[in-house]
């Protein structure tokens, strides 16, 4: 099964690599370290509310959350096998990344489509 | 002339020498390679991060306003700190990286990997600033 999807899961994980690449630096910068440490005035809750209207938002919000999770899952099934020599739990790693991915993906749709 | 020649009917073990789960300490190059491949960790951590902005979003002010908050707690302020420096370092071996996985070939010449490397850097830097631009205009 994973074989057969194999070319899929590479897509996946160059197009979350390259997202993450792209934009996680400035919205972490931003969000983890600027807003918290009080150089900069974190956005209001109305402000975000108001941008999570806009589909193009939310889009773009489900996007920047779960092909990440994909490039994560596929990068660190391999960093396991490697870096731990894990080899003989192949499958077991597969289906936990695989599965947390998507598991984070649904979450995200499932708030983004439900959102007010 | 007895001397037969002896086949092993199956393929010999053959010996490996057990390999430490720390090898990639011994040499500069294989310690980028790991730590390049960790930077997926706090790709994911950061997204994980996200997703729950996002439920404190969906769920009012007051949980919003609780992130807000638990985002200043030391424990997250060095994880984000930590995050933030292997993104950036996921983000630069990425774009040094592009043009090797792809090569763009325009009325026949290969673009100059230069050329690719500094779109993708250019990239980054408008898409930044965009970001920056729609979270700060409040």
């Amino acid at each position: 099964m994973v074989g057969r999807i194999t070319p899929l899961l590479w897509l996946l994980f160059s197009a979350g690599g390259t997202v993450a690449a792209l934009l996680f630096p400035i919205h972490l910068l931003l969000t983890g370290l600027a807003f918290p440490l009080g150089w900069l005035e974190p956005p209001t809750y109305e402000s975000l509310h108001r941008l999570l209207t806009h589909p193009v938002i939310r889009l773009y919000l489900f996007v920047l959350i779960s092909l990440p999770l994909f490039h994560w899952a596929h990068r660190f099934r391999y960093t396991l096998y490697d870096g731990l020599q894990l080899k003989h739990l192949t499958e077991l790693i597969a289906v936990l990344c695989y599965g947390a991915a998507l598991l984070g993906t649904a979450m995200t749709a499932y708030l983004l489509w439900n959102i007010g | 002339m007895s001397a037969e020649p002896h086949y092993t009917l199956y393929h010999p073990r053959w010996y490996r020498r057990r390999v430490s789960v720390w090898w990639w300490l011994q040499n500069r190059s294989y310690t980028g390679f790991v730590l390049r491949e960790l930077t997926s960790v706090f790709v994911a951590f950061f997204a994980v991060v996200y997703l729950w902005q996002l439920r404190a979003l969906a769920q009012g002010p007051e949980a919003y306003g609780q992130f807000l908050a638990r985002l200043k707690t030391p424990l997250l302020l060095a994880l984000d700190t930590v995050a933030f420096l292997f993104v950036l370092f996921h983000a630069i071996t990425w774009f040094n990286l592009a043009p090797k996985a792809m090569v763009v070939r325009l009325r026949g010449k290969r673009v100059p990997d230069w050329v690719i490397v500094g779109l993708n850097y250019a990239a980054w830097l408008v898409l930044s600033g965009a970001v920056a631009f729609v979270l700060l205009r409040g």
